[in-house]
């Protein structure tokens, strides 16, 4: 097994090096980098058949060793188990439809290559990142797809947008990488190895030990480093307040906005999360964080979608809250739940996204909604790919985000943890703003009037197949994928061995499930099926039937509106206080402490002091014979004085 | 003196590399005379032949294990003859790159290879003294040789004043090297360095007057070498000699000085060495400083690469002075780097030198690299090797004396070495700079015969090679100084 997860891994390498650094054609860009990726998502499906489907061993091995420093050991290695596998299968076969689906997006793009050889590269990093079995390496492929990801916001580098965008982007990752750095620092520390299988086992016994970092104050060691290491995955998977970064990301290309900025690299942190789960489990403290931090992205990030008009900003918004829901399965120790909607939201948020593309490619790259309208009869592909991916986000029975989200708002329900009523409350009512906002988007595309100007409306068609057949593939999870894995996952122990849940903790009892179709029905009794119905049902009244109403709403309460416009101001905050004054701070810096002291005093300042001393000493080699013979007189004297002297005493 | 001489017959087997050089030195001084001009090739061929000869028998009598012959006037050990190979090899390379520049200036001269090859065998003697008569024998050959080499071109003023500093000055530290001995001699009763070190070790109560005798000695070597502050000639002859005797004068003898070094602070000293280490950290010290900072204000490429020859004495003292045996291999390896590098250093200016033409200007070297990119490349890497930047030779030489001294618990010391050779740092780069990024003042080509063309280059990739694979010569310095 050990060669084909390295063929898995290197595979998409290769593409990327071919397509990158060398000057290829397009048709060989597309054709070496889907080879590879192709190659990666097959072989990561007989791996998933090999370990989930036949039961294999979990493969846990150290290929490489980089360095030993001390009794540390830097490696290279592998641990693929279930959770991996799912991951895997996940990150390449989406990557897959996203390459294929480049082909018709990027058409007319001049980085053509550049573009495949990113995307692919991205593809290595993640598998990487998932596949680790150390947190060097996982910080390696973290940092990995944090560079792809700045690399492909910024894709078009001649639009000013997309530079600020990465930037931003970068810059807030940095602080969630920071953090990161610092719980890996932690570990390495206290349980002086890398290494997940024995970190994790000696977890149990460093459960008790508290630190002072402030002199005086005693804090748990696992709260501190649980925490920090969530400060990571924070960054990574936009958790309030480190989200601002992903709305901005869809300046990219829009396929790398569904593969990178929705379906795999911002789960990320969620993945890492559960990998951590041995750790995380010991801190109750750091549990009820994430509990807290995921309920308020869920829901008010949900609020924000409802203002957007731009089709791409609304599905980014609907991403940031079905990425609070994920935390928040995260903080109820339902860490489980949290994979299997990251694994369901994959699917289908890629298909949005994939869908908002195709749509966009349509509209010749016009992005508002308010000048589309009635594209059903134009794009009917899109149109039921498109509702497909709706219902599936919704939460409509039977569809698959319905088995996900409904499986964290049950075990929130049960959690007994600091934050949980909240949390409660928040994804409940995210449910109905999930559904309010999804559906305006969509009858504001797809239905209703014809708003676009004439010109594009008489170029209007569905788009080639190398897009909509994606579309098409993606579809088929976003229908089934929760009705297969929802008993595996959550009951049946299918990570087992790789999460590792404090029995007590544990929500998901083998004894309350009754079977697909048992928790279908137990799902259309629920408030959360009414309130996406009620969400669907005032989407239909304000887009469809009195499209006046929303004008009025927006007028009356235009001081809400402005908020939400202002998406709370973190925005301007982070402009105001962050960018400003460091700003401020490194112009202080540079002005008094670079050009002052550094330039003028120690750089030019030493180098002054060396030419100084180097004249006068120059003129000390004056060329007459008894100034010569006169130095050596003096060493002699210097040298008996020292020693000789000095012996006697 | 109450030693008597016993001679055996099976001792000249030993010293048959110093025989031979003796034996051909004098007969080429005389088949020279009688050579028309144009067969002064044959003097070259004959001379180069010795060289390969001599160090064909040092292969040949290399020694299994450390034997003193001759009465114990002669030592024959495995330092000593890895020494010898490569003076030998040196003084070999030496001549291929000063035959062109001797040839294009009149001084083709039979006298050239003569002294060298006396010289050589000077060394080959001070390297191989068990005896104080021995090292100062080996030292005053070394060394007339040399003031004669410097003189040689007697039309040129330059010469002629560097020989008369050199001389005088020379005579000045033989004289106190010679006063220490003559101490040392009265309070052993012995010139026999092994002798000298059991009386040292059973009589601990004249301390202070074997402190004094040592000043004088150390002084003597300290002169050799040209650690500040007994430099003051390096300068005034490294400018003033043909570049040929500069690049003869800065290289094979300062393994020589390491010898004699070794071989009379460590093999006749030990006991003093609390005092000597001390002495030399203030040698050392002060060489690095004023070597590395002096050198920046030169604009003579010779007289620079003089001061640079200060600091890297400055380096070399590092291992000797921690008194362990790994610390005399580090220098030791050291001094060989060192040497392989200054020899490359003024071949790269005996290239670009022709007939009437010396270039000996930092300026000569602007803009090489549009006129011959790959000596420029060879240059480049002989700087950045005395740089001391990885993955060049260099490099692991700093990093070997380095490490042998923070080991010996010197951590300030070490610090003061890297902090100048960073300053140092400063004037090699100078010369990367005008070579790549100035335009060339004169734009004649660049010709030299295929020899030294190929010497040139080895010399330069091997700096490269050999940092890349630094083991084999590191485990060589190591393993002769009885360290695995």
């Amino acid at each position: 097994m050990q060669n084909i997860y390295l063929t898995i891994v290197l595979a998409p390498l290769i593409g990327a090096i071919v397509a990158g650094l060398f000057k290829v054609s397009r048709r060989v860009a597309h054709s070496v980098t889907i080879t590879g990726v192709a190659i990666s998502c097959l072989l990561s499906f007989y791996a998933f058949k090999h370990l989930i489907i036949d039961g294999g061993a979990t493969f846990n091995e150290t290929l490489y060793t980089w360095m030993v420093i001390g009794d540390v050991r830097f490696e290279v290695g592998f641990l693929v188990d279930n959770l991996t596998v799912i991951m895997m299968s996940v990150v390449s076969f989406v990557s897959l439809m996203v390459h294929v689906y480049t082909i018709g997006y990027m058409h007319d793009d001049p980085g053509y290559q550049r573009f495949f050889s990113y995307i692919s590269l991205f593809t290595f990093s993640m598998l990487m990142l998932v596949m680790s079995n150390n947190f060097l390496q996982l910080f390696f492929g973290w940092e990995a797809v944090g560079l792809v990801s700045y690399l492909l916001i910024g894709f078009w580098y001649t639009r000013d947008t997309a530079i600020y965008a990465n930037l931003k982007a970068f810059l807030v990752n940095r602080v969630g990488d920071f953090g990161f750095l610092l719980g890996i620092a932690l570990v390495l520390m206290y349980f002086n190895s890398l290494n997940y299988a024995e970190v994790f086992g000696l977890a149990e016994e460093q459960a008790e030990t508290v630190i002072q970092i402030i002199p005086g104050v005693d804090w748990s060691l696992m709260s501190v480093m649980c925490i920090l290491l969530f400060i990571g995955a924070m960054g990574k998977s936009a958790q309030v307040p480190l989200h601002v970064w992903l709305p901005d990301s869809m300046e990219g290309p829009t396929p790398i906005s569904a593969l990178i900025h929705a379906a795999t690299m911002v789960t990320a942190g969620i993945f890492m999360v559960a990998r951590m789960s041995p750790l995380f489990e010991l801190s109750e403290t750091a549990l009820s964080f994430i509990l807290i931090i995921g309920s308020i992205t869920a829901l008010f990030m949900g609020f924000l979608g409802l203002v957007q008009n731009d089709i791409k900003r609304v599905v980014a918004y609907s991403t940031l809250s079905q990425l609070g829901y994920m935390t928040v399965a995260l903080g109820a120790s339902a860490y489980s739940a949290g994979i299997f909607h990251l694994f369901t939201h994959a699917f289908f948020k890629a298909l949005l996204f994939l869908g908002a593309g195709s749509v966009i490619i349509a509209m010749h790259h016009e992005q508002d909604m308010r000048n589309m309208g009635g594209l059903r009869k134009y794009m009917p592909i899109t149109y039921i790919t498109g509702l497909i991916g709706s219902l599936a986000l919704i939460g409509f029975p039977g569809f698959a985000g319905f088995y996900s989200k409904d499986a964290i708002i049950m075990a929130v329900g049960h959690a007994e943890r600091f934050g949980s009523g909240f949390a409660y409350f928040a994804l409940v009512l995210g449910v109905f703003i999930t559904a309010l906002y999804s559906f305006r988007m969509f009858f504001l595309v797809f239905h209703g009037k014809e708003r676009m100007d004439h010109h594009t409306q008489e170029h209007l068609h569905e788009t080639p197949a190398v897009v909509t057949v994606p579309l098409m593939l993606l579809a088929i999870p976003s229908i089934l994928a929760g009705a297969i894995f929802v008993g595996p996952m959550l009951y049946q122990g299918l990570f087992d061995g790789a999460i590792f849940v404090h029995h007590e903790h544990n929500p998901f009892h083998a004894d309350h499930y009754h079977g697909v179709v048992g928790f279908t029905l137990h799902g259309l009794m629920g408030l959360p099926f009414f309130l996406a119905m009620a969400g669907v049902a005032t989407a239909y009244f304000l887009y469809m039937v009195r499209t006046d109403i929303p004008a009025k709403i927006q007028a009356k309460f235009a001081w809400l509106h402005q908020i939400l416009i202002d998406k709370y101001g973190f925005d301007r905050f982070n402009e105001w206080f962050f960018a400003g004054g460091a700003r401020k701070l490194g112009s202080t810096f540079w002005s008094v402490g670079d050009v002052k002291i550094i330039d003028d005093g120690m750089v030019n300042g030493s180098a002054r002091v060396v030419a100084w001393y180097a004249s006068i000493m120059r003129h000390l080699q004056t060329g007459y014979l008894y100034h010569y013979a006169f130095a050596m007189i003096i060493g002699l004297a210097v040298l008996l004085g020292v020693f000789v002297l000095s012996g006697t005493a | 003196m109450d030693t008597t001489f016993t001679f055996a017959m099976a001792d000249l087997g030993v010293l048959a590399p110093e025989i031979l050089l003796l034996t051909m030195a004098s007969l080429i001084l005389v088949i020279d005379v009688y050579l028309p001009e144009r067969m002064r090739e044959f003097t070259f061929q004959l001379s180069q032949s010795t060289l390969i000869g001599a160090a064909l028998l040092v292969f040949a009598t290399y020694p299994t294990q450390s034997e003193v012959v001759m009465s114990g006037m002669y030592v024959n050990d495995a330092m000593g003859a890895v020494l010898k190979l490569f003076i030998s090899l040196i003084v070999f390379m030496s001549f291929i790159y000063a035959r062109s520049y001797l040839r294009a200036r009149d001084l083709y001269k039979g006298e050239f290879f003569v002294l060298g090859l006396f010289a050589t065998l000077g060394m080959f003697v001070m390297v191989s003294a068990h005896n104080l008569l021995m090292v100062y024998l080996g030292l005053e050959l070394l060394s007339l040789s040399l003031y004669a080499m410097v003189a040689m071109h007697r039309d040129s003023a330059n010469a002629t004043e560097a020989a008369m500093k050199y001389f005088v000055l020379g005579a000045l530290a033989s004289g106190m090297l010679l006063y220490g001995m003559s101490i040392l001699y009265g309070l052993t009763n012995s010139l026999d360095l092994s002798e000298i070190l059991t009386a040292m070790q059973a009589d601990s109560e004249q301390k202070m007057v074997m402190v004094f005798a040592l000043v004088f000695i150390v002084i003597g070597l300290a002169f050799k070498l040209g650690a500040v502050p007994f430099h003051m000639w390096i300068p005034d002859v490294y400018q003033g000699a043909p570049t040929p005797v500069t690049l003869f004068i800065s290289s094979a003898p300062k393994l020589a000085a390491f010898a004699i070094v070794m071989r009379l602070l460590v093999d006749g000293m030990a006991p003093l060495q609390d005092s000597w280490s001390g002495m030399l950290i203030i040698l050392s010290v002060l060489s690095m400083i004023i070597g590395n900072v002096v050198a920046i204000a030169q604009t003579n490429l010779k007289r620079m690469l003089a001061y640079s020859t200060i600091s890297h004495v400055g380096f070399l003292l590092l291992g000797v002075l921690t008194g362990t045996q790994s610390g005399y291999a580090a220098s030791m390896f050291y001094t060989i780097v060192y040497t392989l590098m200054s020899m490359g250093g003024f071949a790269v200016i005996l290239l670009l030198s022709r007939a009437g033409f010396e270039a000996e200007e930092l300026d000569d070297l602007k803009g090489l690299y549009d006129r011959n990119s790959w000596y420029a490349a060879i240059m480049a890497i002989l700087m950045l090797s005395m740089a001391g930047v990885p993955p060049m030779l260099g490099f692991w030489a700093k990093w070997a004396v380095l490490n042998q001294i923070v080991s010996a618990g010197l951590l300030w010391l070490a610090i003061v070495a890297v902090v100048f050779s960073v300053v140092g740092a400063f004037y090699y780069l100078r010369v990367l700079k005008l070579m790549y990024f100035d335009k060339p003042e004169d734009n004649t080509p660049i010709e030299a015969p295929l020899d030294m063309r190929l010497a040139l280059s080895a010399n330069g990739l091997a700096i490269l090679a050999l940092g890349l694979l630094p083991t084999p010569l590191m485990t060589l310095c190591f393993s002769v100084m009885g360290l695995s």
